[in-house]
């Protein structure tokens, strides 16, 4: 039976939404356990949220001032640590999972899956390559597995659990050859977050300048959204990197996506495949973007936008 | 300073990848390889690095059979000192990738590994972290900025949250992310000039590198396609469909 170690993704604050959803990948394993690891420097807020988390088995609290801003070369070795007493160790696919958890598979020897999108066997597994243009199934070799999980892939589990918190002190040399200095805040501006959000809009080069971009802001609000963006427009400086959405930007599962301005090149779509519902709004009516759309427009986003924010109700959904 | 920049050869970026009917892979056959494009910007990097005096050698490696070679005269062209090449029958997975590499710092006593964050192909994002892993080296990620110094560097790394700052102390790993630079093209004097440098061997068993168990391969499918839903004719029928779905209330 497998035994499955969840690394948590938090802030010190909240418990990043990718969590609840490295859980989900971890129950499709169907294990005996699902312990959550949560490296923290003392007892926080994410440690209550992981323990409501439905099908987790019990919360690991490990407390190291190391772990107040912790980078990959203060966590893989913890990782390592706990590790051993596991079949699985899973990790969210975002930038925090992609950071340690290489590392830690590394120390422990074994390869490591990226981007599980499917669970087919405790060590079979599916996972995206060229960008989603191809699907390979594989099979990991014995000894422990670690994959990182594509969050897009998995829904999040209810939040009526409660296991218990248990204190780990772990005994690891914590190296000092890495310092963390400071994050630069996310360009969300009160908005929801991109990856855990149910609405999406975007924008792309056919916004045409920066200032342009606050019709988008202005339709998110409208809608309760989060603000994506094309690689096109992240690289003519629109908007800030960590808006993009695609294969190097992040992946996302919104119920609804809204892309204005977008043409849908591979990079992006790679990023929005698991949307549940997509909508284009494009003046070409070729944009590779309308192949994939559930609902497509043809005309000209400065005309569309107005008479949208105008059609929809003030005061969000 | 001495910098080591791997260079892997995948499906050029342009190509549209078809995936073969038996389901064995992906078409290879008569599709234009070419560097690894995250590749080609952490070899920029290390190039920009030398022209402002602060690296002075820069060594290139890939892995692979003879036909890596390629990327390996393309890094020379562009500004590479010297290339090895890791001959293999075939391009190991990023564990292994990683063990050969550290093998090879271990060698080359580099004060830098610059790397591209992941290839386009297996988009594994893996290697770099485990190469940092294996020398136990610091590593900073997805690097859109890198400012070296005389012992350290600080990098600025493009994450979810936004721009993370790190200090890490060189040696160090750092991959790069897209936003770095602007990777140049070669010059054709500089190609020509490529063809006739030698480019050196390392095998993993010189380097005493042993590979572990890699996962194996059991399918590669297309993924299933998204139907094209409908055109609408304005922007009332848009937000009549949409509410259809119950999405807008």
């Amino acid at each position: 039976m497998s035994k499955v170690l969840v690394i948590a993704e938090h802030d010190g604050e909240i418990l990043n939404p990718s969590t609840s959803r490295t859980v989900a990948c971890a129950l499709a394993l169907g294990p005996e356990a699902v312990d959550v690891a949560v490296f923290a420097e003392a007892e926080t807020k994410p440690v209550q949220a992981a323990a409501r988390l439905n099908g987790v088995t019990r919360v690991l609290l490990v407390e190291h001032a190391a772990n107040r801003s912790p980078v990959a070369a203060v966590l893989a070795p913890q990782v390592y640590a706990l590790a051993r007493d596991y079949t699985h160790v899973l990790a969210p696919a975002t930038t925090f999972g992609k950071d340690v958890l290489p590392r830690a598979a590394a120390l422990l020897g074994v390869p490591q899956v990226s981007d599980v999108m499917r669970v087919i066997d405790r060590n079979v597994f599916e996972r995206p390559i060229y960008a989603g243009n191809a699907l390979e199934t594989i099979e990991t070799p014995p000894g422990i597995v670690v994959a990182t999980v594509r969050t897009a892939s998995f829904k999040a589990v209810p939040e009526t659990g409660s296991a218990p918190v248990e204190k780990i002190s772990l005994d690891f040399d914590c190296p000092t050859h890495t310092r963390f200095l400071r994050v630069e805040g996310s360009s969300a501006g009160g908005r929801p977050d991109l990856q855990s959000a149910r609405v999406v809009v975007s924008g792309g080069r056919g916004l045409g300048a920066k200032e342009n971009f606050d019709l988008i802001y202005a339709l998110a609000d409208r809608l309760g959204a989060a603000v994506g963006a094309s690689r096109a427009a992240v690289d003519a400086g629109f908007v800030p990197n960590d808006l993009q959405v695609g294969q190097t930007g992040k992946i996302i599962a919104p119920e609804l996506y809204l892309a204005f301005g977008i043409s849908g090149a591979i990079q992006h779509l790679a990023g929005i495949k698991d949307a549940g519902t997509i909508v284009a709004v494009n003046k070409d009516p070729d944009a590779p973007i309308f192949e994939v759309a559930d609902i497509g427009l043809v005309g000209d986003l400065f005309e569309v936008l107005p008479t949208l924010l105008e059609a929809l109700p003030k005061g969000g959904s | 300073m001495k910098i080591l920049v791997s260079v892997k050869r995948v499906v050029d970026y342009n190509v549209r990848i078809q995936v073969k009917p038996d389901g064995s892979g992906v078409m290879l056959d008569g599709v234009k390889m070419s560097m690894n494009p995250f590749d080609e910007i952490a070899l920029e990097e290390a190039i920009r690095l030398k022209e402002a005096g602060k690296a002075t050698e820069i060594v290139a490696v890939a892995l692979g059979p003879q036909a890596v070679q390629e990327q390996l005269r393309s890094a020379l062209a562009l500004g590479a000192d010297r290339a090895i090449h890791m001959p293999l029958d075939t391009a190991p997975q990023p564990i292994n990738v990683a063990r050969a590499l550290a093998g090879l710092a271990r060698r080359e006593n580099p004060d830098l590994i610059l790397m591209g964050k992941q290839a386009i192909d297996d988009d594994c994002n893996q290697t770099p972290q485990m190469v940092a892993a294996l020398l136990d080296w610091p590593q900073a990620t997805f690097a859109s900025r890198i400012e070296l110094n005389d012992k350290s560097a600080t990098v600025a790394r493009e994450v979810d949250a936004g721009l993370e700052f790190l200090s890490v102390d060189l040696p160090a790993v750092i991959s790069a992310d897209l936003r770095l630079n602007v990777p140049r093209y070669p010059k054709l004097p500089d190609i020509m000039k490529a063809r006739r440098l030698p480019i050196e061997t390392a095998t993993p068993e010189d380097l005493g590198v042993e590979f572990v168990p890699e996962a194996r391969l059991l399918k590669v499918a297309p993924p299933p396609k998204r139907q094209a839903g409908r055109k609408v004719a304005s922007v009332d029928e848009l937000v009549a469909a949409v509410r259809e779905r119950g999405l807008l209330s």
